[in-house]
């Protein structure tokens, strides 16, 4: 080859201003490629069962979600239609599954007031400690398993061992750990066992200390904090809009409590602060929930100092027919407000069952709320919505 | 019973709920006299039938005026009397007997298909129950979604399960049952498909207590499965 004379190599000295157009036409064309769609679920651990969300993605960013339920309807305002009234509560049991017996207490009092009985007072008071003691059963979990989807392992187990101590109250009162079907019309099944109450209150000092281990544990994180502070903020209008309810309205600022607004149970007779926080974002829920778990210790221990002696069922008729009419009873639950709709027509069982979960509507806020957030705070949304499957597909 | 204390003998009927009477009055303001159809109350929650013209106004009086911005749900109903055995329509043995002539609920309703809706506030203790009538031949009323955005779906599994349409929508489509699914199975007259596929065997003679003055009803209980 010849070494001499002009080299065969081009000059690489090119205009600089037209290598920048170059450049800022390639990231355009880039931009331009199209959303992506993800899928997330229907087996996703963040979604307490079989919700499938499809994301539109640009780059990071989500463009618009759709969530796609009824992977796990079992049509219960069908199936309560070919039922008698004591056979529903099998199945409302298992429409929200982490407080199955919160979900007892308002249909059974929908009945109760159709059929004008009332339960005596101390199945009242168990029925308020056996519901706080659900909801204190179901925010555990939430507050270890909120700090699993930030990528703390170590809440997770904090709840799961905590909850336990719960569960066997429930269990040991009840019978059943999840499913405790043990309200009836004018009442309960059972009395409590001998020495339950002691150990309630035991169980309920445990309870305290681990609300204060989560919050040195997690609230004080940073990592904690920046996944979760200003990020999935429901304001308060939208919220009440969607029919957003329970501890996620409190959380964006709302003082509304159906226990305080709208007394049931021996609520009345306890004193308990509602608590809420302005912030609306994923933060503020995790938040309230600690508060609310601590309210619902002190309810219980309340309730376990006042509780009356006497009966546990009212007088009623052997085989129950619930008179004509229609109610409708809410109650503030673990996840949030959740009525029945019961029209009767005077038969054993009931006309139609309206049932209003409050996942439902929590989790309908989805495609407003994921508009414009990352991927990875889809999670943290999902997670401090908190919702479970059942109670979304009934 | 003879025995118990009868205290709904000296009962006088219960005072209207003030509230109530404040409801009805923003009510008829904001929808006219003639929108505002019958009114019940329905152990301390009031529930109001209005017109159908007038369903998507009644909620923006409530969001507005009655200051219930929260929305709790929105479902159907069907008066239509239950199926029952020995129905030519197939009938569930197990099903609790239901009355076979139609009668309607609280505010009552002029035929076979109503909406209802519960709104609440949360700024003070106050609910309300709305109803409407739907025409059962041609079941549409007006779409909530631009008062209450939450209303979206709820009125799509009204729309799937009662068939009953939601003019204004943005989109009507399943949110529970696959797209393919035919039919509406909240209405009457679907039926219960696992028992139609697998007859319930029946249900249990309840035996006569010593101390029932009547037997129970012998007319209750189901052929013996064979």
């Amino acid at each position: 080859m010849s070494t001499t004379g002009e080299s065969p190599v081009p000059s690489l000295t090119v205009e600089r201003s037209s290598m920048r157009h170059l450049a800022d036409a390639q990231v355009g064309v880039e931009l331009d490629t199209g959303d992506m769609i993800l899928n997330l679920g229907p087996q996703h651990p963040a979604t307490h069962g079989t919700l499938r969300i499809v994301v539109r993605l640009d780059g990071e960013r989500v463009v618009s979600a759709d969530p796609v339920i009824g992977y796990m309807h079992r049509g219960y305002e069908k199936l309560t239609e070919f039922r008698t009234y004591p056979q529903v509560t099998t199945l409302i049991n298992r429409i929200d599954w982490l407080s199955s017996f919160a979900n007892e207490v308002p249909f059974m009092t929908a009945a109760e007031q159709l059929m004008a009985i009332e339960a005596p007072p101390r199945a009242v008071y168990i029925r308020t400690v056996l519901t706080e003691l659900s909801r204190i059963a179901t925010f555990l979990l939430f507050l270890g398993e909120m700090g699993l989807q930030v990528g703390a392992l170590t809440p997770a187990f904090y709840g799961f061992r905590d909850r336990e101590y719960v569960l066997n109250l429930i269990e040991a009162a009840t019978g059943g750990r999840f499913h405790p079907n043990f309200n009836r019309i004018g009442g309960l099944k059972d009395d409590l066992p001998w020495g339950w109450i002691a150990e309630c209150r035991s169980t309920m000092k445990v309870v305290l200390d681990a609300c204060d281990d989560f919050e040195d544990l997690v609230l004080g994180n940073e990592i904690f904090e920046a996944r979760t502070q200003g990020i999935g903020i429901i304001p308060a209008s939208v919220g009440a809009g969607y029919g957003v309810s329970g501890s996620n309205l409190r959380a964006s600022g709302v003082d509304w409590d159906l226990r305080r607004d709208r007394p049931y149970l021996a609520y009345p007779e306890v004193d308990f602060q509602v608590w809420t926080h302005p912030d609306g974002d994923s933060y503020s829920r995790y938040w309230v929930r600690l508060q609310e778990t601590r309210e619902a210790a002190r309810i219980v221990l309340q309730c376990l100092d006042q509780i009356p002696s006497g009966p546990i069922m009212a007088k009623v008729p052997r085989i129950i027919k619930v008179p004509e009419g229609e109610v409708w009873v809410e109650t503030e639950n673990p996840l949030g407000q959740m009525g029945y709709y019961v029209i009767s027509k005077g038969a054993t069982g009931p006309f139609r069952v309206k049932i209003r979960s409050a996942s439902f509507s929590n989790v309908s806020t989805l495609p407003w709320l994921l508009r414009g957030v990352y991927v990875p705070d889809v999670i943290t949304i999902l997670a401090s919505l908190y919702f479970i499957l059942g109670d979304i597909d009934r | 019973m003879a025995d118990e204390p009868g205290p709904e003998v000296t009962e006088a009927p219960p005072a209207p709920d003030p509230d109530h009477e404040t409801m009805l009055a923003a009510l008829r303001a904001g929808l006219g006299d003639d929108a505002v159809l019958e009114h019940a109350d329905a152990f301390g929650d009031l529930v109001v039938r209005v017109a159908p013209a007038a369903w998507r106004d009644a909620a923006t009086v409530a969001q507005r005026d009655l200051s219930c911005d929260y929305l709790s749900f929105i479902a159907g109903i069907d008066w239509e009397p239950a199926a029952r055995e020995g129905d030519e329509a197939g009938g569930d043995t197990s099903a609790p007997v239901q009355p076979t002539e139609r009668s309607y609920g609280a505010a009552g309703s002029a035929g076979r298909f109503q909406v209802f809706a519960h709104v609440e506030s949360t700024s003070r203790p106050r609910g309300l129950t709305l109803k409407t009538d739907v025409d059962e031949d041609a079941p549409s009323v007006a779409s909530w979604v631009s008062v209450y955005p939450g209303a979206d779906w709820h009125e799509r599994e009204c729309w799937e399960m009662f068939g009953i349409a939601f003019d204004g929508h943005p989109s009507l489509r399943h949110l529970y049952l696959p797209s393919e699914f035919e039919g509406h199975p909240l209405r009457k007259d679907f039926p219960l498909l696992a028992r139609v596929v697998k007859p319930w065997p029946g249900l249990v003679d309840v035996e006569a207590m010593p101390g029932d003055d009547a037997p129970a009803e012998p007319a209750a209980t189901a052929e013996e499965p064979s």
